[in-house]
């Protein structure tokens, strides 16, 4: 398969894996980096923006190959602050900018539809968003919080990783049934242009939001896991 | 045109290699990926969720209960094939939709997977987009936010029909949440605004 290593990655130039996989660019922000990477590698943007590379590394296996599963020494060199810094970043940036983008082109279309079909494409959205603020808030002030609490070695409340993985809700589907609506079911004329626009945003956020669980589900929870067996082991 | 998602397990690497080589010529499918044993098997059906799966029976480990279960539950999401390569009760061979043998010729297989790809098309051609008046019913039903247990004690069918009814649905309409189907039945004037929130 076509991974990505490490000892290729020190000479590979960051501007050049970019342009060769262009999803990859609405991670940078969350890891702090910005564009105009010059010739440097992609080893030393990471000293740079003070990314471990390794990390780094991870991300850009999962966005450019839906089969990449790391391995368990892969993860070892893999620091859990980074992780959680790396998640918490994509949930705000899916919160407070990819999805009133979204809300933003979506109003526009629901003015012009005839009344009652408006009020209930609003209702869904709003019903998407009540969803997606739920999950988030369920990771960052119930699972992140046990994480960290795991990492400092003292573990009081009864949770498990396990029990996340078993609960991680599926947050795509919504913006599937979205798509679907605005493709084959809204009447044609309501701003054919507008929905076109729309549909392209939806079709991003949904697969950077896979990515997302990818990140969750091959990442973290196998972390997570590593790490409760080494505590309990000590128990 | 469609293209068919091939995994293929087979512990050889001599015959996965003459396998491949014979299906080259079939532009309807793709060989995502090969396995050799089966936990590798497992992960790359949910991986890739293949449409056709050319599975040597070896690697199932076809004598005991639980592969039998396993293979059936299988082919209840894709096309199974068993490439035979030694003895193989042929009870356990009947879960397999078709069977490649070692004195096949490259014909042969080709035929096989070529008519196993156009049976299925044709079936799923056949199937009507439309929901069925029953279908409807429930959509209705959903879209008013009840549940299986108020649908089926109100159509007076079994909550296991209602389950299917709704599977149905999400099929044809391409819709999976209830919210969705809501939106749905509201453009398509199946239900009123007033009936939904009250």
């Amino acid at each position: 398969m076509n991974y990505i290593n490490k000892a290729s990655m020190e000479n590979t130039k960051m501007a050049e894996l970019v342009i060769s996989n262009p999803k990859l660019m609405l991670t940078l922000s969350r890891f702090g980096m910005e564009l105009g990477f010059g010739d440097h590698s992609v080893k030393e943007v990471c000293e740079k923006a003070n990314v471990n590379s390794s990390f780094f590394l991870m991300i850009c296996n999962i966005y450019s190959n839906p089969d990449y599963i790391p391995t368990s020494d892969d993860l070892n060199t893999v620091d859990i602050e980074a992780v959680l810094s790396y998640l918490s970043e994509s949930h705000k940036y899916y919160v407070e900018e990819r999805i009133p983008h979204i809300e933003h082109h979506l109003k526009r279309i629901i003015e012009a539809c005839p009344e009652r079909f408006g009020k209930t494409l609003k209702r869904f959205f709003e019903e998407y968003k009540k969803e997606v603020a739920h999950h988030f808030k369920y990771e960052e002030e119930t699972v992140f919080p046990y994480i960290n609490a795991l990492c400092d070695n003292h573990v009081e409340k009864v949770f498990s990783i396990n029990e996340f993985k078993s609960n991680h809700s599926n947050i795509e589907d919504k913006l599937d049934d979205l798509m679907n609506i605005l493709i084959k079911y809204l009447p044609a004329e309501i701003f054919p242009k507008e929905r076109i626009e729309i549909s392209l945003d939806i079709m991003d956020l949904s697969s950077d939001l896979n990515c997302h669980t990818l990140v969750e589900e091959r990442v973290l929870v196998p972390f997570v896991e590593l790490m409760e067996g080494k505590c309990y082991e000590n128990k | 045109m469609k293209i068919n998602k091939i995994v293929i397990a087979e512990p050889s690497p001599i015959l996965v290699a003459g396998l491949i080589r014979f299906l080259e010529d079939l532009n309807q499918i793709q060989v995502v990926s090969v396995v050799d044993n089966i936990d590798d098997l497992n992960d790359k059906i949910i991986i890739h969720n293949p449409d056709i799966l050319i599975v040597n029976p070896i690697i199932l480990g076809y004598t005991n209960n639980k592969a039998f279960k396993q293979i059936s539950q299988i082919s209840s999401e894709c096309i199974c094939i068993a490439f035979v390569t030694t003895f193989v009760d042929k009870s356990f061979l009947k879960c397999f939709k078709e069977i490649i043998e070692l004195s096949d010729n490259k014909q042969k297989v080709n035929n096989k997977i070529f008519n196993l790809i156009n049976n299925d098309d044709a079936s799923s051609q056949n199937e009507s987009v439309d929901l069925s008046n029953r279908e409807t019913d429930v959509l209705v039903c959903v879209a008013k936010g009840m549940t299986n247990k108020d649908i089926s004690d109100m159509l007076n069918i079994s909550v296991h029909t209602v389950v299917t009814h709704r599977k149905n649905i999400v099929k044809k309409t391409g819709i999976k949440s209830v919210s969705g189907l809501t939106v749905y039945a509201l453009l398509n004037n199946l239900v009123e605004e007033s009936e939904i929130y009250e």
